[in-house]
């Protein structure tokens, strides 16, 4: 039996009157790639921001390897191995590529040099491959190269668990199969990863389940043949022909 | 080995230490206040340079410092511990308001701290059983001959100015400096790679105050009298911000310069204009952010020292 990393308990978050997140109650092994899908505004980031102690949840509990996280701030998180991707990409942009990816090291995972550091960084730079921007100004990178230094940045905070918040957003396809390889390399250094991602051929490619978020509820769990197939997610998601036509490229 | 900055810093602190050899005393008393504002500017540095929050309560330091050195001096204490008890409660003081104060982000934060300015201020002259109110302290002062207590306290501002330097120099090599970098350039992400931006802002804040009390304190021991309006001047505050801009915020040469260039300035050429201070002040203020965003410091004086050096350097070799 693989061990559990993260539980939620009955999350939920509301907004004034809007309820984000309701009831979600979940869990997640150790290395394995959970797609978290639904339609905008369904509470999936919000989701992310609770985990990660940017947001107290208004009810519900998050427990991290057995120690009840709920009310820790987002520095917290980070050190506790509980790391995130934006959405719209967070980078320090006077600071080299190099710095950048340091600053995860150095502060996530108290290392106490600066020069020992920027080693590291330059581990996890070559990883995501982008070695040859890493003297340069994190602000004059291209999109994809920014979604790598995130990317990168979240590696050097020693991750154990890795929420990507649509990663893939804004790329080519090109470079999404680029962010495909990548991501399944980060996930075999054992790393649990839970991927937020509008297109489905990623989500169907990577993940071992997906659970699908609609108003602020989670309305399904299971394996991605299973959530293609469910009604309830073909109604509030998919559609009636997008999902015939996930199946048959499944079976193709 | 020694860095360019450090090879200017030590010159210049030999010319400053060394004017009351050869210098009329005006001069000695500029090179005090060229000590003491690039005091004040490099501990504004940590705050308002590395962490990006522009603090403008330096004057509600210096004063607190000011204060705390003449109660004690006035109620008995020797005036080497009253700089020590000045030093302390600056310390004390700030770390709390630090707390209360970065919970605001940007203009909110400036218009709060400078706030405190006025806020001590008003305690100073309400508070009359001991700050004497508005009439303010008298100060037992040296005697010893006055050439003497010049050099004494150039000696004692200088060595403020050092330590002043050499924080600077400790901060930007090591985690809190970095962490400091991080959180000007991008907050919410500092928080997110794991920097507990609410504790290193308070630190920051912290050290940016606690040897501005010390300057306060040696200033009243040097003055030998202080009131609440001398004490606790806004345009004193917005001075020490615009000297270290003018240099270079966030380098470690940089607030030296500006303060240093602003002092020369005001004490030799705008003495003549003394009506026209704060309006030059103003004009000073608007250039610096339309022409000189970065400050002197990226103007190339540095590389242009260094290439000299290097120059002579070679030309020893040979
Ligand atoms: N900081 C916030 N303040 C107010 N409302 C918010 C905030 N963050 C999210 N919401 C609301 O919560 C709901 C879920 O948003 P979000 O989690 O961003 O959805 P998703 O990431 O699935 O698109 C939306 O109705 C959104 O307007
Ligand atoms: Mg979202």
């Amino acid at each position: 039996m693989t061990s559990t990393v993260l539980e939620l308990h009955s999350l939920a978050r509301s907004f004034g009157g809007i309820k984000a997140v309701q009831d979600v109650s979940f869990t997640l092994r150790k290395g394995e790639i959970v797609g978290l899908i639904g339609p905008n505004g369904s509470g999936k980031t919000t989701l992310v921001n609770c985990i990660t102690g940017v947001h107290k949840p208004t009810a519900g509990k998050v427990v991290f390897y057995g120690e009840d996280v709920t009310k820790q701030k987002p520095h917290q998180a980070a050190q506790r191995g509980l790391c995130r991707t934006f959405q719209i990409v967070q980078p320090f942009p006077e600071m080299t590529v190099r710095e950048n990816v340091a600053a995860g090291a150095l502060f996530a995972q108290k290392i106490n040099s600066l020069s020992k550091a920027l080693d590291k960084a330059d581990e996890y730079v070559n990883f995501v491959g982008i070695h040859e921007m890493a003297d340069i100004p994190a602000a004059s990178l291209t999109l994809a190269n920014r979604k790598k230094l995130e990317l990168a940045k979240s590696l050097a905070m020693d991750p154990k668990v890795l929420m990507l918040d649509e990663v893939n957003a804004g790329l080519n396809s090109g470079e999404i199969i680029g962010a495909l390889n990548l991501i399944k390399k980060i996930s075999q250094k054992g790393i649990s990863i839970i991927i937020i991602e509008h297109l489905m051929k990623v989500i169907m490619t990577l993940s071992e389940r997906i659970i699908v978020l609609h108003n602020g509820e989670l309305i399904a769990e299971g394996l991605p043949t299973e959530i293609i197939n469910n009604p309830q997610v073909i109604k509030a998601y998919l559609g009636e022909k997008f999902a015939k036509r996930l199946m048959e490229e499944k079976n193709d | 080995m020694l860095k360019t900055a450090n090879i200017i810093f030590i010159l210049w602190v030999t010319v400053l230490i060394t004017t009351p050899l050869y210098a009329e005393n005006y001069i000695v008393r500029a090179a005090i206040m060229v000590a003491m504002f690039s005091s004040l500017a490099l501990s504004w540095n940590i705050i308002g340079g590395y962490a990006g929050y522009p603090s403008l309560a330096t004057a509600a330091f210096v004063g607190l410092g000011s204060y705390v050195g003449a109660v004690s001096q006035v109620n008995g204490v020797t005036m080497l511990f009253s700089w020590v008890l000045a030093t302390i409660s600056v310390g004390v003081v700030s770390s709390l308001l630090g707390v209360l104060l970065l919970r605001l982000r940007g203009h909110y934060f400036a218009i709060g701290s400078i706030v405190l300015v006025e806020l001590f201020r008003l305690i100073a002259s309400s508070w009359s059983s001991v700050t004497g109110g508005g009439n303010g302290l008298n100060i037992p002062i040296l005697r010893w001959d006055p050439s003497t207590v010049a050099s004494f306290f150039l000696s004692v501002m200088i060595l403020l100015m050092i330590l002043t330097y050499m924080m600077n120099i400790f901060v930007s090599n090591n985690r809190l400096g970095f962490g400091l970098k991080c959180i000007k350039q991008n907050e919410d992400a500092a928080n997110m790679v794991g920097i507990n931006t609410t504790l290193y802002k308070v630190i920051a804040f912290m050290l940016s105050a606690t040897l501005c009390g010390t300057v306060g304190a040696v200033y009243a021991s040097w003055s030998g009298y202080i009131d609440p309006t001398e004490s606790f001047q806004i345009v004193l505050t917005l001075k020490v911000a615009v000297m270290a801009m003018l240099g270079g915020a966030g380098t470690i040469l940089g607030p030296v310069i500006g303060a240093s260039t602003f002092v020369v300035l005001e004490e030799i050429v705008w003495v003549n204009f003394l009506d026209w201070n704060r309006a030059i002040l103003g004009i000073l203020i608007v250039m610096i952010i339309f022409f000189l965003p970065n400050g002197i410091i990226k103007l190339g004086i540095l590389r242009i020292f260094k290439e000299k050096l290097n120059q002579k350097f070679k030309d020893n070799i040979k």
